[in-house]
């Protein structure tokens, strides 16, 4: 098992303690719910969308420390980006999670590249992916809430 | 069929080749004991194991392993239809272990006890059976805020299917039932009261023996989840007075895949008959068919022979150490584990019940429990965190989840050390 500070970098914690647009949207057209049945991390995310740009989002819910962080740097990293450009960085993040040794869209990935720790520990790859999974959702305008299972 | 079925007479505490019980006067010795479980010399991440999730399941002491190779090696055969010999052997060990575990609990006979794959499929099985049977539009089933979702769901399903409704007993904050509560909740509507002996998520002892004579009293029978007691208590169902009991074998040191339900002889006889299959009958025609007497109504199909021979190894490991012994040494664990980690600042037992197994729930101001649960997990300390399926219970508390250590008897003070170490440095990363 990789050393704990790969996991728990200084950006991670920080997010944390102080998630960036942790609130309901006031004025929101696409939302989603995210749930981890295993675990009971819930993770709601409210976008607000217009001429196929991301132009205000925003989150809530329960979680462990991986989940919020992920969270808050995904509302960071698609905030004022076109919706294809979301979609982009899901699928970077992806790989990064999933396919260890891949090539990584750095560029893309941004400060999300602090989590690329979370996949030498495999049970917790679901708790940095649910804010991502309930992003598409989202932007699919599903109603149903979206579950890691 | 064998000569363990005539049974009022209370089992030997262990085969005849076993060393005598020890006198419960005598502390365990937990080094000694420890020997007994290769799992335990494991290193884990580097650092020895410290395991401290024995209410999700116990490790297994090597002379459950042995008696499993030993019968895939030497009887394994079908039980109760072979003439030859190793069917034989197999049929006697199979229903020498339903004696023990009939001795474990000192049920007044061996036909009581039916061999199922744990205790959720034994609740199952009352729900569908005794609960389909006796349940009907507008009658009440009586649990607790405590209870486990497999002692939940069971019986909404039945709810659901026969017009009931589920009735539940609340909690006070340190996770104790409020009897005052419960007794207003029984009815002449009420037709089952079901509940844990002790929680899997709290470790609080319901008071069990007074649950089931306040629902005698009016006449309704009582049920009882025995996955965290049976490891960790002396059990008496005939002093408890309960209708049902059930318990799992795995937490019990036993293999997984083997459980147990007791059943009253008088009330099993009136249930009808669950799974449908061979074992379970007495003769069959594509016209009829008649079914078979305890415990094989109840065990339809090829059972698990293996695990119940090992469930009746774990019983006789456990007899010998003594269960006396095993409670008291657990009690000193609780009460060290409980004043180590009061004393840190910033996290909060969950679940202060006066009386307790060795289990201790609790969350902390800076982190989650998943994160304590990984940041442990690399010391080689292996917890539980999350909601233990009870949701309801979480709830309750207005709490997403816990972490908890659950000791077994085979846990030291040292070992509760190297936790309350391990959350130093969880605090250390959140700090």
């Amino acid at each position: 098992m990789s050393d704990l500070g790969e996991l728990y970098q200084e950006i991670l914690l920080e997010h944390n303690s102080k998630p960036r647009n942790y609130r309901q949207l006031e004025d929101f057209n696409c939302s989603a719910d995210g749930f981890n049945p295993l675990c009971g991390d819930k993770v709601t995310l409210f976008l607000k969308v217009e001429n196929g740009t991301v132009v205000d989002v925003g989150f809530q819910g329960s979680g462990c420390a991986i989940s919020r962080a992920s969270a808050s740097m995904l509302t960071q990293s698609i905030k004022g980006r076109p919706v294809a450009k979301a979609q982009e960085t899901f699928d970077a993040f992806h790989v990064m999670l999933t396919e260890p040794g891949a090539d990584l869209d750095y560029d893309t990935l941004g400060d999300l590249e602090t989590l690329s720790g979370v996949i030498e520990f495999p049970t917790r790859i679901k708790c940095a992916i649910l804010a991502w999974h309930t992003l598409i959702a989202a932007l699919d305008n599903t109603s149903e809430p979206v579950t890691t299972e | 069929m064998t000569s363990h079925h005539t049974g009022s007479q209370p089992a030997a505490p262990g085969t005849p080749a076993a060393p005598s019980k020890t006198p419960a006067t005598v502390p365990l010795d937990v080094a000694k004991v420890r020997q007994d479980f290769p799992i335990l010399g494991q290193m884990v991440n580097g650092h020895p194991l410290v395991y401290l999730d024995n209410a999700a399941t116990s490790q297994k002491p090597k002379v459950v392993i042995d008696c499993l190779v030993n019968y895939y090696t030497t009887k394994n055969s079908n039980v109760h239809r072979g003439v030859h010999t190793l069917s034989q052997m197999a049929t006697d060990d199979y229903e020498g272990a339903r004696a023990k575990v009939r001795g474990l609990l000192n049920a007044a006979e061996d036909r009581e006890i039916i061999f199922v794959r744990g205790t959720t499929e034994g609740i199952n099985l009352v729900a569908q059976t005794f609960g389909r049977q006796n349940v009907g539009q507008g009658d009440e089933i009586i649990i607790s805020s405590l209870e486990h979702h497999s002692n939940i769901v069971p019986w909404q399903m039945l709810c659901q299917e026969r017009g009931a409704t589920l009735k539940v007993i609340p909690i006070n904050d340190a996770g104790e039932l409020l009897m005052d509560d419960y007794e207003r909740l029984l009815s002449s509507r009420t037709k089952l009261v079901s509940v844990l002996h002790v929680s899997n998520s709290l470790g609080t002892i319901n008071p069990a023996k007074q649950i089931v004579e306040m629902a005698h009293s009016r006449g309704v029978p009582v049920l009882l989840d025995g996955a965290q007691a049976a490891p960790h208590q002396q059990l008496d169902v005939q002093d408890l007075g309960c209708d049902f009991y059930v318990f799992s074998g795995h937490k019990l040191y036993a293999p997984t895949g083997i459980g147990v339900l007791y059943g009253r002889a008088e009330l099993l006889d009136s249930m009808p008959p669950w799974q449908g299959g061979g074992e379970m009958i007495r003769s069959v025609t594509f016209e009829e068919t008649l079914y078979n007497d305890l415990p094989n109504k109840f065990e339809a199909g090829t059972p698990n022979i293996a695990g119940a021979i090992g469930l009746g190894a774990a019983i006789d490991y456990v007899s010998n150490i003594g269960m006396d012994r095993i409670a008291a040494w657990e009690h000193e664990l609780l009460e060290y584990g409980t004043r180590c980690l009061s004393s840190i600042e910033g996290l909060r037992l969950v679940g202060t019940a006066e009386k307790k197994t060795a289990i201790l729930s609790f969350v902390m101001d800076k982190a989650h429990p998943h994160d304590i649960g990984t940041i442990l997990d690399t010391q080689g300390i292996a917890i539980r965190t999350g909601h233990h399926c009870t949701q309801p219970l979480m709830d309750r508390f207005g709490i997403p989840a816990t972490a908890r250590a659950s000791l077994a008897f085979y846990n030291t003070k040292e070992e509760v050390d190297t936790l309350v170490k391990g959350i130093d440095r969880v605090i250390e990363v959140f700090s």
